[in-house]
């Protein structure tokens, strides 16, 4: 085991599969994300918090589970591609050893009224929980017009028209992001100026 | 047997791609797909896997698997995890090495901030599949209000909730209440 504590920049294979299994060890209900966060943000001090952010801004943004691609992001910047797979892997492998379980159980009893009722307030329970994340999640998107606009296009593009998730994200994905494209104006060029050279002191820091 | 593995593989490889918004984004088209278009599933038998992932520690979607299990046994397991998980792993994988060359872009904003409602949206249209499959009478209705209300009002595990949500429906259907 690599538990050199002074070099918080290259943590070991073991501490990186150790933080990702508690995390896939001890969330229900979809809390990985703060688990995560407690972890490796306030814990070990692997990432501060912007970066923290950004990672889950892009993992919001790409398909997949947030959760998953947060370890695929994270372990990928503290060991590259092997880090990557080992974070995925303790991440996963509590929570896989419990639904085989759960699943091998639920099988033999799938007709069983007493387990089809445990499981109906269950999910009841979870439309209560999915609500709240999505909530907390859209809360800015949720009072600006435009947003809750899409918001609604979406919903009942899929929930009343039941157009397949493919056509509704080639057309109203395209049309969102259509929406806030860069405009060409003179107040983008400048802030263009601006970002380019942010971009180069960023590249010049990523150097070092 | 062969056949219902690749089935399996090439519907959990192209919800894994579309998952745009995370796991409950793509609910309605995992339903749509495995109890309408494949009859993998009963709208029961979904719903019930779905409350196991929520019994599950972890992320909640690797129920994908138990209906891989379901269909076809340990194998059916193993090759919808690996198709529902690797594709979104390999992606991101790359896709996060080039976003961040292109960090301050325009148009990497543009995604961002035009994908994001349209994930709510996504995941506002999972939330309603799975109360349409639980929430049938004026019990489920209870839970589900009160563990938003809950949630909304302090945090608290949400284990906790979901253990009692299944344990009042259980005593409910028991006819404790009668």
């Amino acid at each position: 085991m690599n538990e050199a504590p002074a070099a918080p920049k290259q943590p070991g294979f073991g501490a990186i599969f150790t933080v990702f299994l508690a995390a896939g060890g001890v969330s229900f209900g979809g809390g990985v994300l703060a688990y995560l966060r407690d972890y490796i943000v306030n814990g070990r001090r692997w990432l501060d918090n912007d970066d923290f952010l950004d990672a889950l801004e892009v993992s919001e943004t790409l398909p997949g589970l947030n959760s998953v691609n947060m370890a695929v992001i994270i372990g990928d910047r503290l060991r590259g591609i092997a880090g990557a797979a080992v974070a995925v892997f303790g991440l996963m492998l509590p929570g896989t050893v419990a639904m085989m379980t759960l699943g091998a159980l639920w099988v033999r009893q799938s007709q069983n009224p007493n387990v089809n009722a445990f499981l109906v307030g269950v999910a009841a329970a979870a439309v209560g929980l999915l609500l709240t994340v999505t909530l907390q999640l859209g809360h800015k998107q949720f009072v600006r017009p435009l947003d809750l606009m899409l918001i609604a296009a979406t919903f009942v593009a899929v929930s009343v028209f039941k157009i397949s998730l493919l056509w509704v994200l080639l057309t109203i994905g395209t049309v969102a992001v259509w929406f806030y494209r860069p405009r060409g104006d003179a107040a983008t060029a400048e802030h263009m100026v601006h970002l380019r050279e942010r971009l180069h002191s960023h590249r010049a820091h990523w150097r070092h | 047997m062969g056949h219902k593995l690749i089935s399996l593989a090439w519907v959990f490889v192209m919800l894994s791609l579309l998952a745009v918004g995370g796991g409950t984004a793509v609910l309605p088209e995992m339903q749509h797909m495995t109890v309408h278009q494949f009859h993998w599933v009963t709208d029961q038998q979904f719903r019930d896997i779905y409350s196991l992932g929520q019994v599950a520690p972890g992320p909640n979607m690797l129920m994908v698997m138990v209906i891989g299990y379901r269909i076809a046994g340990v194998a059916g397991a193993a090759v919808v995890t690996v198709a529902f998980f690797l594709p979104d792993c390999l992606l991101t994988l790359y896709a996060n090495r080039m976003w961040r060359r292109y960090q301050d872009s325009p148009w990497r904003q543009a995604i961002q901030r035009g994908m994001a409602p349209v994930a709510i949206g996504l995941m506002l249209s999972g939330t309603f599949a799975i109360a349409k499959l639980s929430i049938h009478n004026a019990v489920s209705f209870a839970i589900a209000a009160a563990s938003l209300g809950i949630l909304m009002w302090r945090r608290i595990n949400p284990v906790i909730l979901i253990a009692v949500g299944g344990t009042i429906y259980l005593i409910f259907k028991s006819g404790f209440f009668a």
